[in-house]
């Protein structure tokens, strides 16, 4: 045989998960990423009294579609000033950071890992992080005074919030007592209750944090239309806008996935100890079959005979998809070797089910909420969240000291502690309000003696 | 910052001097939808200017509509009939709604909230419907006609605005729970811009920019027009004159609105709409000042007649020009983000700021 040809299989014997899963990655995060975006305006819409899109589809359900083709054909404008080779290479690492750390996480037990690190949770917030990379680069790449702004906000926004996020997984992994997600999610089903009912503090920390991270809504200064018009994206256009824009919603879904796994019991599903509950094992089928049932009821009123057909067409993958979801828990002995389906397909519906449960508290709170000021965002980083998540995590060592060396009923340990948590965030609470006040109070800030005229020129 | 930024409301350009993101000097540079409406009328008579008004505040159109139509009503020395003044009442109410729902939707977006956009312009909606059944026109409406009005009111006129009215109550605590009481809201526009009574006086702000600042200065009360002296409301004022007090002196005011569109349609006198002018307009040679409450601010028209069928001069006094000097004072010191707020705030229109 060929060596070279030799060489090329044995890699592939060895690195066949990991290339499979980037390319299952590459290929879907960006569908999802779209079809995030389109739930997203149809959410939106939903709140503000109007239809969303409505047009191409049904439902405007191939929107994404129709924005990608789009994105592709439009003209890739690089600005005369800009450096080109960094102007270019920019969202391409904003893009890759976010896919890569995709590759980290767990989405069931059984498989779409792409790798099972020992440390798999650092290694997805590290690469995470390093999006904004390709953040700054493009805010100074495109030498605009918008872009720079948008990015150098970002790079503050990102760093003080970071800091904040990790020292709220911190409580979650001492808990845990391991990085490797598959662990994690193990040690949930030990304890018999997802995390966030142990540390709901530091379940709320990572929310703010994470929402902050990636630079949505209440947070979302650094791209703040009203003031930095589109901030580091500005002189973006086309595709490369597109790719900034994937690499945002994937964040979000690698967020969303490292809360669902260290908080909300990963790809458990809700009682994963009760026996009882056994009956929650085929609510996933029942789901799918439902939307499916609702698809062939809203056939029937589509007005053309293309949207009928493709009415029926999601009513039946959703159905397909029921029965792959649904023969396996059914009480029969045909079914039986089926049964090793059973964890990694519903652990996977549950799985996604939380992220997107996550996803659409952050859409939520985007269409409710007014933004922050830039130093209003700093303080509450700073003076809040960062001091707050760290005495999170001295509670939740002192509650398992407590627990392990002197005997205490873990519950009790925790309610304290977090009691005592809550306390300190009161106490940080009235400290800011405090402060704020007394700078209110100060006198206006001085008059500029300014002789010389400044707009000369 | 401007002419085409996504927050300048038109085309204003905002040059900044800034101190890292700190304010430390702001220049507006307007002019760019000028149009030299005051110097149209010049070759324009009477009535064919009155659309031109319309284009100025293009929000609230009806509003300039009355205000010009009054101010030549007095200079002709006609009166118009006790009917058509309480329908331009209701009119010009509807408007003032109208026109706060826009600079509530805009200015909670500039400061990040997406949503109560939509929702005012689902109740301007309804108002520009009722201006629609009324004339045929819903922005640039030219409702009125000078000595009346050219149109008699349709069939559910009242119960139109009586049903707007009644659904309005729910809708404004809508945006209340979303804003008044939101932390974020309030931090960023407490203390946001603050302009003490004197500086409103000296500057010669108007409107709800000088009443948050707790003057209370409003022409309805203080020299009323149309029909306002038959009606009951409260000019509600601030007190620390910051972005915040004037977000709830226009919220007051909408609902202060809503209260005189109810009263007045209790009752509104039957007999003629149009008072005894002729088919041309010669008003006797002299000049006249008259200025009404547009929801922006002190709306005046300064006109001189020579005799003839059109006018010698007209000079507009339009409050977006005038609350727009205050930008300067408000904002330095602010950071970036404040100043669009600020600009929010002052509820300006480029179209009347520049004419």
């Amino acid at each position: 045989m060929n060596p070279a040809l030799r060489d090329v299989l044995v890699f592939l014997q060895s690195w066949w998960v990991e290339l499979v899963s980037g390319v299952v990655i590459v290929a879907v995060v960006p569908l999802v990423a779209g079809y995030l975006v389109l739930m997203e305006r149809k959410l939106m819409a939903d709140m503000q009294a109007r239809l969303g899109p409505m047009r191409v589809g049904p439902h405007g359900l191939l929107q994404p579609i129709a924005d990608a083709v789009k994105l592709l054909i439009k003209e890739d404008i690089i600005p005369d000033n800009a450096d080109k080779m960094v102007f270019w290479m920019a969202p391409v690492v904003s893009m890759t950071a976010a896919l890569t750390a995709m590759g980290g996480i767990a989405f069931g037990p059984a498989f779409l890992v792409a790798r099972d690190i020992n440390v798999g949770l650092l290694f997805v917030i590290g690469v995470s992080s390093l999006g904004l990379l390709g953040i700054v680069l493009g805010g100074w790449a495109s030498n605009s005074h918008y872009s720079i702004m948008g990015a150098l906000r970002s790079t503050a926004q990102l760093v003080s919030y970071e800091t904040a996020a990790g020292l709220a997984l911190v409580s979650g992994l001492l808990l845990a007592g391991t990085l490797r997600i598959r662990d994690i999610v193990h040690a949930q089903e030990q304890s018999g209750v997802w995390f966030v009912f142990l540390v709901p503090v530091a379940f709320f920390i990572y929310v703010v944090a994470s929402i902050a991270e990636t630079n949505r809504a209440p947070f979302d200064l650094p791209e703040a239309e009203s003031e930095l018009v589109a901030g580091y994206m500005t002189e973006y256009s086309g595709f490369r806008w597109a790719l900034y824009f994937l690499g945002e919603y994937a964040n979000m879904i690698v967020v969303g996935a490292v809360a669902t796994t260290l908080f909300l019991g990963g790809w458990l599903r809700p009682f994963p100890n009760v026996h009882w509950m056994n009956w929650l094992d085929a609510l996933p089928a029942l789901f799918t079959a439902a939307v499916g049932a609702y698809c062939v009821f809203r056939a029937g009123k589509q007005p053309a005979r293309v949207q009928v057909w493709f009415m029926w067409g999601v009513a039946l993958a959703c159905f397909a998809v029921a029965l792959i979801l649904g023969v396996p828990v059914l009480p029969l002995q045909v079914v039986a070797p089926l049964k090793f389906m059973v964890p990694g397909l519903h652990g996977a519906f549950w799985f996604l089910l939380k992220i997107s449960a996550y996803i659409y508290l952050f859409m939520w709170l985007r269409f409710t909420l007014p933004r922050y000021r830039f130093d209003q965002l700093m303080h509450l980083g700073w003076y809040i969240l960062i001091p707050l998540a760290i005495v999170n995590v001295l509670a939740a060592g002192v509650a398992m000291i407590l627990e392990t060396e002197y005997g205490w009923n873990r519950w009790l340990a925790l309610v304290v502690t977090t009691l005592f948590t809550l306390g300190v965030a009161l106490f940080l609470l009235r400290l800011n309000d405090k402060r704020a006040a007394a700078a209110s109070s100060a006198a206006p800030p001085p008059e500029e003696p300014s002789t010389e005229d400044s707009y000369a020129g | 910052m401007g002419p085409q930024h996504p927050s300048t409301h038109g085309v204003l350009r905002v040059k900044l001097k800034l101190d890292g993101e700190r304010v430390r000097g702001t220049e507006c540079v307007i002019g760019y939808l000028h149009r030299g409406v005051e110097k149209i009328a010049e070759n324009r008579t009477y009535q064919q200017f009155a659309p031109y008004v319309d284009r100025m505040d293009y929000v609230a159109a009806v509003s300039n509509g009355l205000g010009y139509c009054e101010a030549v009503e007095k200079l002709l020395n006609v009166e118009a009939p006790p009917r058509a003044k309480v329908i331009r009442t209701i009119m010009t109410e509807l408007q003032r709604i109208a026109s706060h729902l826009i600079w509530l939707g805009t200015h909670a977006l500039d400061i990040g909230a997406l949503t109560p956009l939509f929702y005012c312009l689902r109740e301007r909606e309804e108002i520009l419907k009722i201006f629609e059944k009324y004339c045929g026109a819903r922005l640039t409406t030219h409702a009125f006609r000078i000595g009346g009005l050219q149109y008699e009111a349709y069939d559910s006129f009242e119960k139109d605005v009586e049903r707007f009215c009644k659904d309005f109550e729910r809708r404004i605590q809508e945006y209340v729970d979303l804003l008044t009481g939101n932390s974020i809201w309030i931090g960023r526009t407490r203390n946001v811009g603050v302009l003490s009574a004197g500086d409103c006086i000296a500057l010669g702000a108007s409107g709800p920019v000088l009443r948050a600042s707790g003057v209370k200065w409003d022409l309805r009360k203080a020299q009323p027009y149309a029909a306002y002296d038959l009606y009951k409301f409260e000019i509600p004022v601030g007190t620390n004159g910051d972005t915040y007090d004037r977000y709830m002196v226009r919220m007051e005011e909408m609902r202060q609105s809503r209260l005189i569109c109810l009263q007045a349609i209790e009752n509104i006198p039957a007999g003629p709409i149009l008072g005894k002018v002729g088919k041309v307009l010669k008003p006797p040679a002299g000049e006249i000042y008259h200025s009404i409450e547009a929801p922006k601010g002190i709306l005046g028209y300064y006109i001189v007649s020579d005799g003839t069928t059109q006018p010698y001069r007209v000079r507009i006094r339009p409050p977006s020009f005038i609350n727009l000097q205050a930008l300067d004072k408000m904002a330095r010191g602010h950071l970036v983000a404040d100043v669009v707020a600020i600009i929010g705030t002052l509820d300006i229109v480029l179209g009347e700021v520049d004419r």
